[in-house]
């Protein structure tokens, strides 16, 4: 161990300067004599550990490593049959264009392959980036080999990566149980690999279903049994995660529709052309910042949220004072004019923006996934179901605890009582519908990180917005958030079985069907307020 | 029997039929003109106007339900794609052996999609009479069903019409599936011709336009007379007080459910006559957007006149072609904003506009929403 541990530093500390004598001199030697000859070089390309080995190796591996017959250097040659270019595989020189004939491939034949895909995988395990050192073990787990068992067991002892090691771990095990180990380091491994997820261990264990040893055949049918119920668990919870999601995302588009149809009354079906400005909005913030500040770009976000909800709510405000206060208590006629503003607030987007999709960036803290048990889960999806919560909680809290959130429930109870207590009533109504419409804002934000930024982004989800509302009981908040999420779920659970647009129809039909048994959705409100 | 008959066609209703009626007779005969003529229309006008006069059909229909039942569906698209299908569906199984793979027996879009035969709800679409029929019935019996339930259960105004919208979205994204037999996004097209007849032979298209100007006059006609009758008295009756009408002894859902289903026919009956002039039938007409377009025909030519929903489909529409060549980014403005104008400046629609000018009729009464 000690010595292993002087070599090691050794080899740290004097870098390249011996094995990159040696890696030029073997793969220098490379074109000359047979497979044979080619594969001991393979091995021992792999042993100087050097960091060009990998590339020099997959170079080999694709059949693009050829020497250039003027002066026998060996190069990557990449690109298209009529205009090819090489790399030098050493120095990383770029070399242009090579004519054709000019250089002459190395070849390769199938057993050489296997061997430069095992020595790949093995050099991999070494390598300073643990992203790529995971991939290889995944890669090794994936496809056992006898071969890959000590440099696993090396690369497990080096490791410190917990992620990495447990990875390491479960293709050692693989790979110990396709060799003649005794019983009972096999029957260990099969333990190992019950416990990793199904799927990427599924091959290793199917492999040895039928082994020899009728003890292993057993324990490998039992650990497959595990394996495939917590899979099957886990893939409810992975839909069950993915319907919270996509009901937080219907929450977020019908709540501030929960406030403009449900509290006001107002049918507004510019009410997905708001979200879109919310959406657009967050596109032009990032444009501003991509011009003017962008090391700050990740920031841009989080200045999207407010300026949406200012930017749109101040067209609620101007869309409520300018058509629809002319409308109170006429809600067809509210519903075609909000329809015209629908079209008017498209076209102008088109017009301004153009119909193509305009790519709205992730911010670093919104990308990537965590693994939880076994399903994945990406943090843009978490960030919206965050945002969803803040957003309803928040509402909730501003309709119960302010004095605005007083005096807009005051005037929707009772609009002349209201009045006489000295309320300026168009005035609330002008806020509240102001209101809802910010708050279709702040969905377009969030829904310009999970969807295309179009004209059309607010068609796709109005009829569902307004679904979200009629089925949870108009006026009714709560019944909002239950109804959204709800669907979410239902809509997820059916899509394994119905497929996704199947899905989506019997969830509509079964709206349809409900709102005929129960047309004042699930919490129906009660009293003076329902007649209206 | 006299008085009835006046009646039946007032001054407005006699105007338009008779300027139908000149229209019908006059275009064909343009059409023979020599080119030189100031007077001659280019044949391929005539199929265009046959379109126009499917919508027109289309908003009467939709008037008969809106204007004076006070039911606002924006679903009526959706009954005349059906109507649509069903005669598509004729014309596709009359194209025979003449398609790209020569079946006979199949379609062309059920051959490349591999079908081994006939899914059993294309049977019988080879014979006229039953396509015929199944454009009426299958928008007819969905309405009735659709209906039935709705408004047994009370459902009426702003929720009928989101539910309404909901129903041919859901039809939208069926139809758009290939597995549904329906030709999936391409929908049926490739019309060779009908009964015989090529569809692209002058004398086709003319037959046809006037088949459908005698169906509109007809179904303006039959409109006009359910609302003249008790049962229209009573239906006008439902859309201002639907609970005092209920109160006084009426069942309402059976008034609502006929009117209802009596339109959504005439919408099929429209699809079915436009889909052989237009050549092509997808399931894009099931889109909300055009459903909504309908009613804003209705609300610009005026609600409950059944003449200014016809009239109000025709200006749109010519509207709509005018400015989409000329001028295609102010399309949806110009829409967008009738829709806006509409409602604020013009409850009552053109017709109502005129009322007021002539001043020597009362005007009609405030039609509410």
């Amino acid at each position: 161990m000690l010595l292993r541990l002087m070599t090691l530093c050794l080899a740290l500390l004097l870098p390249s300067l011996a094995s990159a004598q040696t890696l030029d001199e073997l793969v220098g030697q490379l074109p000359d004599g047979n497979y044979n000859d080619r594969a001991a070089l393979v091995t021992r390309i792999a042993a100087t550990g050097d960091p060009r080995a990998a590339s020099v190796l997959d170079a080999l591996l694709e059949g693009e490593l050829e020497q250039r017959t003027a002066d026998g250097r060996i190069v990557r040659v990449t690109g298209s049959r009529n205009n090819e270019t090489a790399v030098d595989v050493l120095t990383g020189e770029e070399l242009g264009t090579v004519a054709r004939r000019s250089t002459e491939s190395i070849r390769v034949n199938n057993s050489l392959r296997r061997q430069i895909r095992t020595a790949l995988g093995v050099l991999t395990l070494r390598d300073p980036d643990p992203a790529r050192r995971l991939a290889a073990a995944e890669a090794a787990l994936r496809s056992p080999d006898a071969d890959q068992l000590d440099p696993l067991t090396e690369a497990l002892e080096a490791e410190q990566n917990s992620t990495i090691r447990t990875a390491l771990e479960r293709a050692r095990a693989a790979t110990l149980l396709g060799t003649d180990a005794p019983i009972d380091a096999r029957l260990a491994a099969i333990i190992t690999l019950a416990d990793a997820p199904a799927m990427t261990v599924q091959s290793a264990l199917n492999a040895h279903r039928a082994d020899a040893d009728p003890q292993i055949a057993a324990a490998v049918a039992a650990a497959i049994a595990a394996a495939e119920r917590r899979q099957a668990v886990w893939s409810q919870a992975q839909n069950l995660w993915f319907g919270l999601s996509l009901g937080s995302v219907l929450l977020l588009a019908a709540i501030g529709l929960a406030i403009t149809f449900g509290v006001m009354g107002v049918i507004n079906l510019a009410h997905g052309e708001l979200v879109m400005l919310g959406a657009y909005t967050t596109y032009a913030v990032q444009q501003v910042f991509r011009a003017y500040a962008p090391d700050m770009l990740g920031w841009s976000l989080a200045v999207a949220v407010p300026v949406a909800f200012l930017l749109v709510g101040a067209v609620g405000v101007a869309i409520e004072r300018g058509i629809v206060r002319h409308l109170y208590g006429r809600p067809l006629e509210t519903l075609l004019a909000t329809w015209g503003v629908s079209l008017i607030l498209q076209q102008l987007v088109r017009t301004l923006f153009g119909p193509t999709n305009r790519e709205v960036g992730t911010p670093d803290w919104m990308s990537g996934a965590f693994q939880l048990g076994e399903m994945t889960v990406t943090w843009s999806r978490v960030s919206i179901v965050v945002f969803a919560l803040f957003v309803f909680f928040g509402l909730l809290l501003l309709m119960r605890y302010s004095a605005f959130g007083l005096q807009m429930r005051a005037v929707t109870q009772n609009r002349p009582m209201a009045a006489n207590l000295g309320i300026r009533t168009g005035y609330v109504d002008a806020l509240t519908f102001g209101l809802g419409a910010g708050i279709a804002g702040l969905a377009g934000v969030a829904l310009s990180q999970i969807d295309n930024v179009s004209p059309n982004l607010g068609q796709s989800y109005i009829i569902d917005s307004f679904l979200v509302v009629v089925f949870g009981g108009v006026g009714n908040l709560w019944g909002t958030f239950a109804a959204a999420l709800s669907l979410g779920i239902a809509n997820k659970f059916l899509e394994p079985w119905a497929g996704a647009v199947l899905g989506k129809i019997l969830i509509l039909i079964f709206i349809i069907l409900f709102i005929q048994k129960r047309p004042r959705g699930l919490f129906p409100q009660r009293g003076r307020a329902a007649e209206g | 029997m006299k008085a009835s008959m006046t009646r039946l066609i007032d001054l407005r209703l006699g105007l338009f039929l008779a300027a139908l009626f000149a229209v019908t007779v006059l275009a064909p005969l343009a059409t023979t003109l020599s080119s030189s003529s100031p007077f001659n229309l280019p044949s391929y006008l005539i199929p265009l106007m046959g379109k126009y006069l499917c919508y027109a059909l289309l908003a009467v229909a939709l008037d008969l339900c809106w204007g004076y039942a006070g039911i606002l569906s924006l679903g009526h698209g959706a009954f005349f794609a059906l109507g649509g299908y069903a005669m598509g569906m004729h014309l596709m199984r009359e194209i025979g052996a003449r398609g790209v793979y020569a079946n006979p027996e199949l379609p062309d879009f059920m051959v490349f999609l591999s079908y081994d035969h006939l899914p059993w709800f294309w049977w019988g679409f080879g014979n006229f009479g039953f396509a015929a029929v199944m454009a009426l019935a299958v928008p007819g019996l969905l309405a009735f069903v659709f209906g039935w339930f709705a408004f047994r259960s009370r459902v009426s105004g702003v929720y009928l019409s989101i539910i309404t919208q909901a129903l041919t979205f859901a039809l939208l994204l069926a139809f758009f599936r290939n597995e549904m037999g329906f030709g999936g996004n391409n929908g049926l097209t490739d019309f060779r011709d009908v009964l015989g007849f090529s569809l692209s032979a002058p004398s086709t298209r003319i037959a046809l336009f006037v088949l459908t100007a005698i169906c509109l006059a007809a179904c303006i006609l039959i409109a006009r007379a359910i609302t003249i009758s008790k049962a229209g008295k009573v239906l006008v009756a439902v859309r201002d007080a639907e609970s005092r009408t209920r109160f006084l002894g009426y069942r309402v859902e059976s008034y609502s459910v006929f009117v209802f289903t009596i339109s959504a026919m005439m919408a099929g009956l429209a699809g079915a006559l436009y889909v052989p002039q237009v050549g092509i039938i997808n399931p894009s007409e099931f889109a909300p957007a055009n459903s909504i377009e309908i009613v804003v025909w209705v609300a610009l030519g005026g609600r409950g006149t059944l003449v200014g929903a016809a009239i109000g489909a025709l200006v749109v529409v010519a509207l709509k072609s005018w400015l989409t060549a000329t001028f295609p980014d102010l399309w949806l403005f110009a829409l967008g904003g009738l829709f806006i104008l509409v409602t604020l400046a013009l409850p009552n629609g053109l017709l109502g506009l005129l009322d007021r000018f002539r001043r020597a009729k009362p005007a009609p009464k405030e039609v509410p929403a």
